[in-house]
């Protein structure tokens, strides 16, 4: 066993250090300009205030409280909703889901989306073909109309709205990470690496994946938000999250026809969305800025769109 | 689609032996994967739309359904045959434009949808033109004065307004023009039967806003950073040095080389509203194709499903293909073979 642990032993080492100092600079130099420190200030307050709202003593999110759409006072800061719940303790308990649903699907989203992009860029010859062919399929579709496709099939399931949303944000990874790895692939030290014998997974793992971090980090960065954006609007027209259970984007459908007596149920998770998109967007575009530089980086945005709908 | 056509039309007689005009050589590559994704689409959606758990006729009837409504479902489905021969024989229907019967509402899904999809063109429409407009103009007045505070706060409103979720921006259009602060415009667009939204134009106005405000920002950062790119370019400055005033500047010479880059973005925004009218629709009740299609979701009316996704797919494919063409007939030197 030692013997033939010892060769392989150093690029073990050598690899997760250079990621970590990559993304650790992405990081940083995001974090020295305005626009990501706003990003991350508006971001960690929605977020803060997701989690920790669950364990902030407040009236029950689903028993009801008092008339429908009542105004605030009496106890109630933002009022009720449109079935008489507490407005109040329905934001602080509807924010969790929807980021942890959010996070899950954009980490299983990248994570696919890049293996498929490198092992693409990597393999060549059918499996390029095979996995490229199949990108340009989904992203054919119009991305809310694929997620509601999927969701019709079965119906509204937690485990499936992560799914859909994993699948119809991989094949936008995939394809930066494909048009990124293209280049990596062709360098002397991979072909060199792969002379020696080492079997492609290594290859890919130790080899390719440290160069690729700077686009994967911003990758990271704007398919959270997306991912956000995506699963709120599901909530909203409700295939996400099913009633009674709070959810801020639930929230804006229900309380849409109050909007002339109690506004505050519509408008509290509205603002809180609004804050959390904003903040991600801001952040994510922050990261693009850094890892491509200057006027580049700021059309980002529409040039990452543009690469996935041009092909 | 007309400029497609006259594209290959000026095209086609000119034979250049093996260096085959790019223009068409692109335009035949991608009608060919176009045709491809879309019969591989309505495949998948077919598919996706049957595999529902357990049989799709007992799914979507529940269990007290009576074994003849069952048959009858199946073979309105095409269920009674084999996959194979059921997709063959939807796809064959379809074709000859007969797009099967809606399970809830009993009528043939073209007439459901025909007007609909007028009233969502209008909005798209309607959408693109104001959008484009309003881009090109802010997009202009931002590159003309780049680094200022002007230049410097519409694009920070740009970047918060191309964060928001459609639905939330709906939502705070509907609160500020419609419920609270003013109450000029109708916060619901619905319509009554046999309308369309022509004949009641100020329900259209506030989806119009809407989609504006997500879908503006796009063409006005596209737009502002290709002016900026072609107004520092070496041709311009020779034309201020020799003496030409800042609107001949403008519009002469840094204006033609922004277009591709502005068709492009109309084309994504088109593109995307293919698909993001959904939302919108929704918070308005607006009666277009989104709404339609989350209705048929929510009801799960299968030859309805079918046909919105494979409709939008198409549009969404052959949207695509046109702003490609569009941008090569702007940029000459793209067409250049390489």
């Amino acid at each position: 066993m030692t013997t033939t642990a010892e060769p392989v032993s150093p690029p073990i080492e050598q690899g997760p250090v250079k990621r970590r100092g990559a993304v650790r600079r992405i990081l940083r130099g995001a974090l020295a300009t305005r626009r990501g420190q706003v990003g991350l200030a508006l971001t960690l307050l929605v977020v803060g205030l997701a989690f920790i709202g669950p364990f902030v003593p407040s009236r029950s999110a689903t028993e009801f409280s008092g008339v429908p759409y009542s105004l605030p006072g009496n106890g109630s800061v933002l009022g009720t909703d449109a079935l008489g719940r507490d407005v109040l303790a329905r934001v602080l308990h509807g924010g969790w889901t929807l980021l942890l649903l959010a996070a899950i699907s954009t980490a299983l989203a990248v994570l696919l989306g890049a293996v498929a992009g490198v092992v693409a860029a990597y393999r060549g010859r059918v499996t390029e073909t095979v996995i490229m062919r199949s990108v340009d399929i989904v992203l054919a579709i119009p991305q809310l109309v694929f997620v509601l496709l999927i969701v019709s099939v079965i119906g509204a399931k937690t485990w499936l709205l992560v799914l859909a949303v994993t699948l119809c944000q991989a094949p936008q990874v995939a394809r930066v990470m494909y048009a990124s790895a293209q280049d990596i692939c062709e360098r002397d030290f991979v072909k060199a690496v792969a002379l020696w014998g080492v079997p492609p997974r290594t290859v890919i793992r130790r080899h390719i994946m440290p160069s690729l971090t700077t686009p994967l980090a911003v990758e990271c960065g704007l398919r959270l938000s997306f991912s956000i954006i995506l699963i709120a609007g599901l909530n909203f027209l409700g295939f996400g999250t099913q009633p009674p259970n709070p959810s801020w984007g639930v929230m804006v459908n229900e309380n849409r026809l109050g909007l002339a007596t109690n506004y505050w149920g519509v408008l509290a998770p509205a603002i809180l969305l609004a804050i959390l998109a904003v903040g991600t967007n801001v952040f994510a575009d922050a990261l693009a800025r850094v890892a491509f530089g200057g006027e580049r980086g700021e059309e980002t945005a529409a040039v990452t769109a543009l690469e996935l709908t041009t092909s | 689609m007309t400029e497609v056509l006259q594209a290959t039309g000026a095209i086609a007689p000119q034979p250049k032996g093996k260096t085959a005009h790019p223009i068409r050589s692109l335009l035949i590559s991608r009608l060919a994967t176009g045709v491809l994704s879309v019969i591989v689409i309505s495949i998948v959606v077919y598919a996706a739309t049957l595999v529902l758990p357990g049989d799709a006729a007992t799914a979507i009837l529940g269990q007290q359904a009576t074994p003849e409504r069952l048959a009858q479902l199946r073979s309105q489905l095409h269920l009674d045959q084999s996959p194979v021969s059921g997709y063959l024989s939807w796809a064959k229907a379809a074709l000859h434009g007969d797009f099967g019967t809606s399970l809830t509402q009993g009528q043939r899904v073209w007439d459901l949808i025909a007007p609909r999809l007028a009233n969502s063109a209008v909005l798209i429409v309607a959408t693109a033109i104001v959008s484009t407009i309003l881009g090109v103009l802010l997009g202009m007045w931002a590159a003309s004065r780049k680094d200022s505070w002007v230049d410097h706060s519409l694009s920070v409103t740009a970047l918060v307004a191309s964060s928001l979720p459609e639905f939330v921006v709906a939502v705070f259009v509907v609160m500020i023009f419609a419920v609270t602060v003013f109450t000029w415009f109708p916060a619901v667009s619905i319509l009554p039967e046999g309308e369309h939204i022509w004949d009641e134009p100020n329900k259209l106005v506030l989806p119009v806003l809407a989609l504006v405000i997500v879908v503006t920002p796009y063409v006005f950062r596209m737009f502002r950073a290709s002016l900026i790119e072609a107004l520092s370019s070496d041709y311009v400055e020779v034309a201020t040095l020799k003496g030409a005033s800042t609107s001949r500047l403008l519009f002469g010479h840094a204006l033609p080389n922004s277009l591709a880059a502005t068709i492009q973005v109309v084309g994504l925004n088109l593109l995307y509203l293919a698909g993001g009218i959904a939302l919108v629709e929704t918070v308005f009740q607006y009666p277009g194709i989104g709404l339609a299609l989350v209705a048929s979701i929510t009801d799960r009316d299968v030859p309805t499903i079918q046909f919105l996704v494979v409709l939008l797919a198409i549009a969404y494919v052959f949207l695509n293909i046109v702003t490609d063409v569009a941008v090569l007939l702007v940029t000459p030197r793209r067409r250049l073979p390489r």
